[in-house]
């Protein structure tokens, strides 16, 4: 990629993360925050995104950061109080402010009238009334002249014949500041000298005596007469650094007078080096100003000296100082990661083939071999341990988006939300967490225009006008669990149950428990047309939701208080790439059941086993009646059923907390396997979560125990209908 | 039109082709994982260097009736959109380049079935070969099917 | 022997674009995210001129060049400032603060390397 194609994305990829700090940074302040530091984070975000955008002429972009900047230096500055009035208008500059930023990258339009219209709103906020930034502003417009300038320097290069010469008188004394700020007179001769023909007289009449000499102190004078082709301007522009710390004289005139000084170099020079003679007596360390620009002037060899290899120690000591400035990160192509990660899963299931050959072949355990490969298993474990930990990132990122989304939905309903968010550090997949943000998006619109009440409502409930939507994530035996709550009316219950049998879901004598009733409202149909609001609706659906979160191998339920609000709790795999499994024989099949949802192992007894109708059968565990499902038939791998005392049955936590024993011939043991889509060469197969590898080559299924559980409450005859419908 | 190739191959004692750009490699059969809920000419899936490659009977699903799989059998791995699919064969038969014209429709006497199939017939050295697309090949999405 | 440039900048854009125009100018180029890292760069280098931001977190460009001036073993050392617009104020203050010359924001290379020949022996 050409390099500034490369910049530009990685500018817009800041761009993305100083609009999240901006985002988060405003909201503190809003909930309270008074430490300087967020406000000048807050300030420094907008300016980065105004001199980034700057550099890549995104003239719209920097046009409105600018008037937001401008805003935000003056509540830094303590000239505008953070107030809520005023933060309201800096989030919806933030909003916009990432809308510039999305059209620059994708070069599409941008809605110019609402810009103006926020720019307008933050200028009114300005306690100056606003008046200098327009002037600021030109000055930006200026800028691409700045360049053109340089360009134009060049053409002069090429002509330097052609103009007219001129002759500048210059008297240039400088003071001890300039050599305190690392300027060197020595340097502005040479620049000079690159302007035409310099005649240089040194004045060294205020130079003390040696003894006398302040090292930081500055006694020289120069007297110059300068020929070229260029102008006052840039002669000028050679004192732009120093202008402030010397005395400056420059006149022009059109006479060639000659100076005395054509033995000036030479005096300087002589000058110089006696200067460096008596330092070098002294013996003393050189420290600055005139002595010691007259030594790095003339002594070329040090550099290199210094590349020497600092004692150990004390590099040890400055590492661990980087180390604590910032652990240091490098962006690496997704695909690179991916494709490695493709790699060491190849590894592991060739690793796991060559453990299965060698015990095939008989050889003793504690044979050198076997115990190699042992060695070999285990650091197979920890390269895939840490390839894996590559792709994990904190949810922040997902959870991030949704400030603006509660704004938004809050300013459409007209419905007063406060959005506490916790755990945004929870890592997860990558994959994870780009898939979250749709379902996530859908969860907290229902939650605001569904589960929140009209300010009014809540008032006549005595709850605060303020409704609170909650947003949290955390990590729970090797899952990420992510819940989205309300402090609303809860669910319906009475108008959920009459909806599901209007729409033909259920019967209408059908008894359903609290729970049962709740979970209706994943049921596909049930969110149609007639209550789809322009928020939550789109006609998407809590199905389609609860589809997306299935497709991660994630759960979702929901838990309701009538007057108290809801809770929709997910369940995810924080990768998408391996799992830890019980490999099972069914029917002769292998068959992985992924070991999250396992919750223990049993040898059916005869007297557990209870027939339930024609073919249900029930276990009881523990005095529980619990449903016993035979895998082997469910997935069609056999006709008859398997006999249970000859069997092992996996007792089983589906979402929603219910349990369920499914019953197959043996265990194999348990490993941990990479997943591999059915869907990339195939599609979606009923009751089946994904593919793996194993040790011997062949492919085997992993059971999507949740749909293996929920299918067997369907009839028994929907499989042959399935089936003869398919074939 | 120039001249175009195709991979020959037997089902039975029926030659049919397919464009050779679709054919990825050829390998020998290797028993499939049966997959549940699936139509019967869906024999499963394989492990193909890392991936999971789904295996189709042509004979059965052109409406020939199930192979009796042995190890003379091949799988001709091809490239359907974006998918990698095996299809398994008697043998492969050979390369044939063709003009576009040598290409005449599908007779009447096919059935239905191979017929969604059948592009046209070739007439080679008195073979009939019958060309077939490979779009139709995997089962409908499971929301249509079910 | 080629030129050490430490560069300080919070914004990696800012970062990639001086690492670009002045690796391509045949300079080796250092590099620090604020003023703290930048300090601590100086611990183990010795570049031959710095170019800084003044906006950055931890330790600002101003309180960055006072600490490199204050250090014996770095005082001499040229540092430029970044600003964006022809800041006066800015300028001042990074004048004030031991500032050695300044690069308006948006530079290009050419300008770039311009101020550091003019400030590098």
């Amino acid at each position: 990629m050409d390099p500034m194609a490369a910049i530009r994305e990685t500018f817009f990829q800041e761009c993305e993360e100083q609009l999240a700090e901006l985002e988060s940074g405003l909201l503190a302040i809003e909930a309270g925050d008074s430490d300087p530091e967020t406000v000048n984070a807050v300030f420094r975000a907008v300016h980065s995104i105004k001199g980034g955008a700057g550099a890549f002429s995104l003239d719209d972009l920097v046009r409105f950061a600018h008037v937001f900047e401008t805003t935000l230096d003056h509540v830094r500055a303590g000239r505008l109080a953070a107030t809520p009035e005023t933060l309201k208008v800096m989030l919806r500059a933030a909003d916009i402010l990432s809308d510039l930023v999305r059209a620059a990258r994708e070069g599409t339009a941008v809605d110019e009238a609402r810009c103006a219209a926020l720019a307008d709103e933050l200028r009114a906020l300005d306690p100056n009334g606003g008046v200098e930034e327009e002037d600021d502003l030109s000055d930006l417009n200026f800028q691409p002249v700045l360049v053109q300038l340089d360009g134009l320097d060049d053409l002069d290069d090429f002509e330097l014949t052609s103009d007219p010469r001129h002759v500048f008188h210059i008297k240039f004394k400088p003071r001890p500041s300039l050599y305190a700020k690392a300027n060197e007179a020595a340097l502005v001769l040479r620049d000079l000298r690159e302007l035409g023909e310099l005649k240089v007289a040194c004045d060294a009449s205020d130079l003390p005596h040696l003894t006398e000499i302040d090292p930081e102190g500055a006694y020289l004078c120069w007297d110059m007469e300068l020929t070229t082709d260029k102008d006052e301007t840039a002669v000028r522009e050679v004192f732009e650094f120093v202008a402030w710390d010397c005395d400056l004289e420059i006149t022009q005139e059109g006479a060639e007078g000659a100076a005395s000084g054509a033995d000036a170099d030479a005096e300087v020079a002589a000058l110089l080096a006696l200067v460096r003679g008596a330092d070098q007596n002294d013996g003393e360390p050189v420290s600055a100003g005139v002595t010691e620009s007259a030594m790095t002037g003339a002594t070329e060899e040090p550099p290199a000296a210094q590349v020497v290899p600092l004692p150990v120690k004390q590099a040890a000591k400055a590492a661990e100082g980087e180390l604590k400035a910032a652990s240091p990160t490098i962006r690496v192509d997704l695909d690179r990661v991916d494709r490695l990660i493709n790699l060491v899963g190849e590894l592991v299931i060739n690793q796991a083939m060559l453990s299965q050959r060698v015990l095939e072949a008989g050889l003793a355990r504690a044979s050198a071999v076997a115990v190699g490969l042992d060695e070999l298993e285990q650091l197979t474990r920890e390269i895939q341990d840490s390839v894996m930990a590559i792709r994990a990132q904190p949810v922040k990122s997902v959870f991030q988006r949704m400030p603006r989304l509660v704004r938004e939905i809050a300013a459409i309903t007209g419905k007063s939300v406060r959005l506490v968010t916790d755990g945004e550090a929870t890592e997860v997949d990558k994959t994870v967490i780009e898939r979250l943000a749709d379902p996530l998006t859908h969860m907290i619109r229902n939650a605001i225009d569904h589960g929140l009440e009209s300010p009014e409502k809540r008032i006549a409930a005595g709850k605060p006008e303020e409704g609170l939507v909650r947003l949290s994530a955390l990590h729970r035996s090797g899952r990420i669990v992510i819940e989205v709550s309300d402090d609303g009316a809860g669910i319906n219950r009475p108008r959920v149950k009459s909806i599901a049998v209007e729409k033909g879901l259920i019967a209408a004598d059908a008894q359903l428990s609290d729970d049962e009733i709740d979970n209706l409202i994943f049921l596909p149909g049930f969110s149609t047309a007639s209550e789809i609001s322009d928020i939550s609706g789109r006609g998407v659906g809590m199905d389609v939701v609860k589809r997306s979160i299935q497709a991660l191998g994630g759960r979702i339920s929901i838990a309701s208080r009538p007057g108290h609000g809801s809770t929709f709790t997910m369940s995810l795999p924080l990768t998408l790439a391996v799992l830890d499994g019980m490999v099972v024989t069914v029917a002769g099949q292998t068959l992985v059941v992924p070991l999250t949802a396992i919750v223990e192992t049993l040898q059916p007894k005869d007297s557990e086993v209870h027939g339930l109708g024609d073919n249900a059968r029930v276990i009881s565990i523990r005095n529980k009646f619990t449903p016993l499902i035979d895998v082997g038939r469910e997935l069609s791998y056999r006709a008859s059923a398997a006999d249970p005392m000859a069997s092992v049955a996996l007792l089983v936590e589906t979402e929603g907390g219910g349990r369920s024993a499914l019953l197959v011939d043996a265990i194999q043991g348990q490993r941990q396997v990479v997943i591999k889509s059915l869907e990339a060469n195939y599609q979606h197969v009923p009751g089946i979560a994904a593919a793996t590898i194993l040790g011997d080559g062949r492919v085997a299924l992993i059971l999507d125990v949740d749909a293996v559980v929920a299918t067997s409450r369907v009839e028994p005859a929907f499989f042959d209908d399935a089936m003869a419908a398919v074939g | 039109m120039s001249g175009r190739e195709l991979m020959a191959f037997r089902i039975g004692a029926q030659e049919f082709c397919v464009d050779i750009m679709a054919v990825r490699e050829i390998r020998g059969f290797t028993p499939a994982t049966p997959l549940p809920q699936s139509p019967s000419y869906v024999r499963g899936v394989i492990n193909l260097r890392g991936a999971v490659l789904p295996i189709i009977d042509l004979a059965a699903r052109l409406g020939f009736g199930t192979s009796e799989t042995s190890a003379r059998h091949v799988i001709m791995v091809v490239q359907v959109g974006q998918q990698a699919i095996g299809l398994l064969v008697d043998a492969v038969s050979d390369i044939l380049t063709v003009s576009g014209d040598a290409v005449q429709p599908t007779p009447d006497v096919a059935s239905e079935m191979a017929k969604s199939f059948v592009r046209g017939v070739l007439a080679i050295d008195g073979r009939m070969i019958s060309l077939i697309t490979l779009d139709n090949v995997l089962p409908a999405l499971e929301s249509e099917a079910a | 022997m080629s030129k050490t440039i430490l560069t300080v900048d919070d914004s990696r854009t800012m970062r990639d674009m001086l690492l670009l125009a002045l690796s391509d100018a045949g300079y080796r180029v250092l590099q620090a995210q604020d003023g703290m890292h930048g300090l601590e760069v100086l611990q183990q280098e010795m570049p031959d001129v710095i170019v800084t931001d003044i906006n950055m977190p931890r330790l600002d460009g101003f309180g960055f060049i006072e600490g490199v001036r204050r250090d014996s073993k770095h005082r001499a050392v040229p540092i430029l400032v970044l600003t964006t617009e022809s800041d006066t104020d800015k300028k001042d203050r990074a004048r004030r603060a031991g500032a050695t010359g300044w690069i308006v924001k948006p530079f290009d290379p050419a300008k770039l390397v311009a101020a550091i020949r003019r400030v590098a022996a």
